[in-house]
């Protein structure tokens, strides 16, 4: 690494190292799409570019209902998520200490001090009992789980944005009269946006990407996109599973891109 | 200040408490339904008496933390260590460890180049980073799979280049998982190295330099302790998820290289000894909370005195 030389711009060690890194960490990906659009059915052989394997995927009606259900699950979990962590950042971040701000702050992040298999096997054990007792099957449970952790990550950019706004706006609105639902709307919520959405996008994509709690939260036959691709894996790797796995990175790439823009725009 | 200004103003306060405790009522209440109860749930039930079919009976036992480290002899019923568990706790804590320093190696440097570009070009690096964090987890395993297995990239490679005879069996190995969880895991390395670098004023480094510090005390006394709170940040954020990975360890290590959270997993399926899954959950969280409050204790207050 750096102990030999000490010029900022000029060490060879430290760049070579990070080029590894940066091809290592794309080429397999890389392959991946190469993969997802090759004609021939064995991985090794480049039989030219086809978009077969996108429409068989498409064509397959498991896929569309995962698809489905994963759209439905990080739509919703990612609105509700983000509206409670706006309310709950809005009664921790700013004014004076409350009592028992503290616990509440611990609490918001509790998810995240959680491994995760932990979570999901617990909330398992008991949305286990509660299936059984009323009887509902449905893709609620998920939705509910996913709620639930994507609230710390929701909560985390809008708490930042929230804590680099200062009140003088606000105060101002109300000195003039503005009634506080008013003031909320009209000064507090615009200037929280790029915050909220920031927040509703980080929640949006840990929801896609979610394996783990949703394989051991949903009813038998639910699928999501990822667990739907960890189960066509049990097989083997084929064709169709490199063309959803591309649709899933594209998916991942639009919305960081997107994010991107906001965080330009708003600067 | 008269009297009755004083318990307006406590009115005041008091009303404010409740305006603001209700605000973060509905999201608290999830949490603590969702998360905290079935984690005390988990709790109870580690306390308690295997069911025959999964499940767990009333009635206190510590046979589930017990069956963590001890197994009966098949033969005369006396304890001896449960070596199957105790290597899989083990290889989790090791291939944890591990696949923090190989992050360490590789993320350091990256952050370190990422810093030191030009500010334009700096996001362009930035982005690059970035784009694999938000990228599906369980897609990254199945890209970095498809490059190691049997009939995979590398293994055709060397085989056309004539330096093998016959594919490496590399998958379903603790080196496999190594391999899958530091590709999957560096994202998280960089990204809080990179924001400790950035805030770096190189011109620190050049005068220590100018004063004749050596280029090696240099590095130890100025740059090494304005960078900690970025690399104990990054060990942190990489070494908990390794520690209680499920997705990499499952396809990259199978049943042969299977860690912490995959034995979890397997006592509330087929192993049916939910007592015994419950303390090794409650096991793992334990760990993962000592590594956060020593996080904070040790990095998080130190590193604010410094920066």
């Amino acid at each position: 690494m750096a102990e030999k030389r000490f010029d900022v711009t000029h060490m060879p060690g430290v760049a070579t190292i990070a080029i590894v890194t940066f091809l290592a960490l794309y080429i397999p990906v890389l392959i991946l799409v190469v993969n997802a659009f090759n004609a021939s059915d064995t991985a090794g052989r480049w039989e030219g570019a086809t978009l077969r394997w996108f429409a068989a995927a498409l064509d397959n009606t498991a896929f569309r209902r995962a698809a489905l259900n994963s759209a439905i699950v990080a739509l919703t979990a990612a609105t509700l998520s983000t509206v409670l962590a706006t309310a709950a950042a809005l009664a921790v971040t700013r004014g004076r200490h409350i009592k028992g701000q503290g616990g509440i702050f611990v609490i918001l992040n509790q998810p995240l001090l959680v491994p995760e298999i932990v979570f999901a096997i617990a909330l398992m054990v008991v949305l286990a009992q509660v299936k059984q007792a009323t009887g509902y099957q449905g893709l609620g449970y998920v939705i509910v789980a996913h709620t639930t952790f994507c609230i710390p990550f929701a909560f985390l950019p809008i708490r930042a944005r929230l804590s680099g706004m200062d009140l003088t706006l606000e105060t101002a609105s109300m000195d003039l009269y503005a009634s506080r639902f008013y003031t909320f709307r009209r000064v507090t919520l615009p200037l929280l946006l790029p915050g909220i959405l920031a927040g509703f996008m980080l929640a949006f994509v840990i929801s896609l990407d979610n394996v783990v709690v949703s394989s051991l939260i949903k009813s038998p036959g639910q699928e999501t996109l990822p667990t739907y691709l960890m189960g066509e894996l049990r097989r083997n790797l084929t064709s169709e599973i490199y063309a959803i796995s591309a649709l899933l990175l594209f998916a991942s790439i639009s919305i960081v891109a997107a994010s991107w823009f906001v965080t330009r725009t708003r600067q | 200040m008269p009297r009755s200004a004083i318990a307006s103003e406590r009115a005041v306060i008091r009303a404010e408490t409740r305006r603001r405790w209700s605000l973060a009522l509905p999201a608290l209440t999830v949490i603590t339904l969702c998360s905290i109860l079935p984690l005390v749930v988990m709790v109870g039930y580690s306390f308690m008496e295997k069911g025959q079919y999964g499940n767990v009976e009333w009635g206190f036992s510590l046979e589930g933390w017990r069956a963590v480290i001890l197994e009966k002899d098949f033969f005369d019923d006396s304890y001896i260590p449960a070596t199957a568990h105790l290597t899989i706790l083990g290889r989790s804590v090791a291939l944890a460890l591990l696949t923090t320093a190989l992050t360490f190696v590789f993320g350091i440097p990256t952050a370190w180049f990422i810093a030191t570009r030009s500010p334009s070009t700096r996001a362009f690096w930035m982005f690059l980073i970035t784009v694999p964090f938000w990228t599906n987890l369980l897609v990254r395993t199945i890209a970095i799979q498809e490059v190691i297995r049997a009939d995979g990239t590398l293994n055709r490679l060397l085989l056309a280049t004539g330096i093998i005879d016959e594919p490496l069996q590399m998958m379903f190995t603790n080196g496999a998982v190594l391999v899958g969880m530091t590709y999957v895991y560096l994202p998280l390395m960089v990204l809080p190295v990179y924001a400790a670098i950035e805030k770096f004023d190189f011109r620190l480094a050049e005068a220590a330099y100018d004063l004749h510090a050596s280029r090696f005390y240099c590095l130890r006394k100025v740059v090494l302790p304005l960078m900690w709170p970025g690399i104990a940040a990054g060990s942190i954020l990489v070494f908990i998820p390794a520690l209680g990975a499920y997705v990499t360890p499952r396809l990259m290590g199978g049943g042969r290289a299977m860690m912490w959270g995959n034995l979890i997993d397997l006592q509330f399926g087929q192993g049916r000894n939910w007592p015994l899954g419950a303390a090794l959950s409650i096991a793992l969280t334990l760990v993962v909370l000592g590594a956060m409050v020593w996080y904070i204790r040790r990095v998080a207050k130190g590193g604010e005195s410094i920066g």
